[in-house]
């Protein structure tokens, strides 16, 4: 079987299983719908602060979110000794990371489609330059999925996972929040051209973060 | 013809505790092992190290031609290990679980609702794993290990939990597999039952076959004796 397909099989498992399960849309996107009006509350009424901060909210929001869809995708592993399953199968390890992080990423763009609406709405925020603002968000949800799926697996078989892979992978994603939100700012101001820089940083952590996944995911895994 | 699984002077430590303390083993093709002993003993663990799992530490141990201490994965896609949970997704149906290890093995969907209809899961295929009995789980644990095909079936306490129907089908599927060639390992403490249908027995004690246990030899020249084998 060829990567991709192996990828597609895992990838395949994964979002039938959310589609089941709901965790996303019942309790990951409440998460983040509160979480944008609390920071609506703290800072202020005033729609015009709201606007500017927007794209540093959205991400941050979506990063907080990130981190409870990377638990999930490695929690339905523990179950039943499922991992056992995944390790003995014979899938290639790097097909096995694809597929999570394919996964992760699917469900990180529905969400941030639907919170992008929520900005929109609540904040009154105008989208200003798509094109960018839709690249920067491809390149940094790919970056946090294969980031995400990484830190996932080497924390997996460690009891106190929820709290570890915040405390692990935060730091390593601040490139992809400051990244991000610069893009989306420029995209929001209509500054092209300074958003793009911060679009080409996203890319490369994504690069980076997928070759780096591909490769230490399988020690991981049977370490894990 | 070489064995299946080949164990000389296994050593295996978790973390510091030398779980597998000299295990010599052989299981040949079509062979049923029982492998016994009391709590802590090590069985599972063994289970796990012939499936590749955990690493061996010290001693030989060659699995389906693999030499574990080079190489743990090679030889994973050609055994299965069915354990005392079904290594199934609890938001997933019989029938999801079941496909999903035989897409995973390079087997066809058809394989999988083959493997279904002959473990009498049909009825409750649509049925989510989370929503299944103790025995049901069993059985599907079962079929996710046979849909692979395995030439070693690695089996970690696979009566428990059983009704009595189950038990008896459990044993068809035994003598099916045996009869095909599929070399069997099973871990037990339900002696009585797994005694009738298994080709031998071997203790371990503490992490350790008995002494002078090499498979291959007979220290104590009677015919029929093997070392480290109760019947």
């Amino acid at each position: 079987m060829s990567i991709w397909r192996e990828a597609g099989i895992v990838a395949g498992k994964d979002l039938r299983i959310e589609r089941r399960a709901r965790v996303v849309s019942q309790q990951i996107l409440p998460f983040g719908v509160i979480v944008l009006l609390l920071f609506a509350f703290a800072l202020d009424p005033d729609r015009g602060v709201l606007r500017r901060v927007a794209p540093g909210l959205f991400w941050v929001t979506v990063l907080l979110s990130a981190l409870l869809a990377i638990s999930r995708s490695f929690g339905i592993e523990s179950e039943n000794a499922a991992r056992d399953g995944l390790r003995l199968s014979g899938l290639d390890p790097s097909s096995v990371f694809l597929g999570k992080a394919l996964a992760l990423a699917v469900e990180l763009a529905v969400f941030e489609v639907l919170l992008t609406a929520g900005i929109v709405v609540l904040f009154d925020v105008h989208l200003g330059a798509v094109v960018p603002l839709a690249l920067a968000a491809v390149a940094a949800t790919v970056g946090l999925a294969a980031a995400g799926t990484l830190y996932g697996v080497l924390a997996a078989g460690i009891r106190a996972r929820e709290t570890l892979v915040p405390v692990l992978m935060l730091p390593v994603v601040a490139p992809v929040l400051l990244g991000a939100t610069r893009a989306w700012e420029a995209s929001i101001d209509g500054a092209t051209s300074d958003a793009w820089p911060w679009v080409g940083l996203l890319g490369v952590f994504a690069v980076l973060f997928v070759g780096i996944g591909m490769l230490a995911f399988g020690p991981l895994l049977e370490e894990s | 013809m070489s064995p299946v699984v080949r164990l000389r002077s296994v050593v295996c430590l978790l973390g510091r505790f030398p779980a597998l303390a000299g295990v010599d083993l052989d299981v040949e093709a079509g062979e049923v092992v029982l492998l016994s002993g009391g709590n802590g003993a090590g069985k599972t663990t063994l289970l796990r190290v012939v499936a590749g799992l955990v690493p061996v530490h010290q001693g030989a141990a060659e699995v389906l031609g693999t030499d574990l201490t080079r190489d743990r994965r090679g030889h994973r896609s050609r055994l299965a290990l069915v354990g005392q949970e079904a290594a199934a997704y609890d938001d997933l149906t019989v029938l999801e679980n079941v496909r999903f290890a035989a897409r995973t093995t390079g087997r066809s969907d058809a394989d999988a609702d083959t493997v279904v209809g002959e473990l009498g899961l049909t009825p409750l295929a649509d049925v989510r794993h989370g929503r299944l009995s103790t025995g049901q789980r069993r059985r599907l644990g079962l079929a996710v290990g046979l849909v692979r095909r395995p030439e070693l079936l690695l089996l970690d306490e696979p009566h428990a939990g059983l009704d009595v129907p189950g038990r008896a089908f459990l044993d068809g599927v035994l003598a099916s597999a045996s009869d095909s060639g599929t070399a069997v390992l099973i871990a037990s403490h339900e002696l009585d039952l797994v005694r009738p249908v298994a080709d031998r027995e071997v203790v371990l004690t503490n992490g350790r076959t008995p002494p002078g246990d090499d498979p291959t030899g007979d220290p104590t020249g009677e015919p029929g004796s093997e070392p480290g084998v109760v019947r």
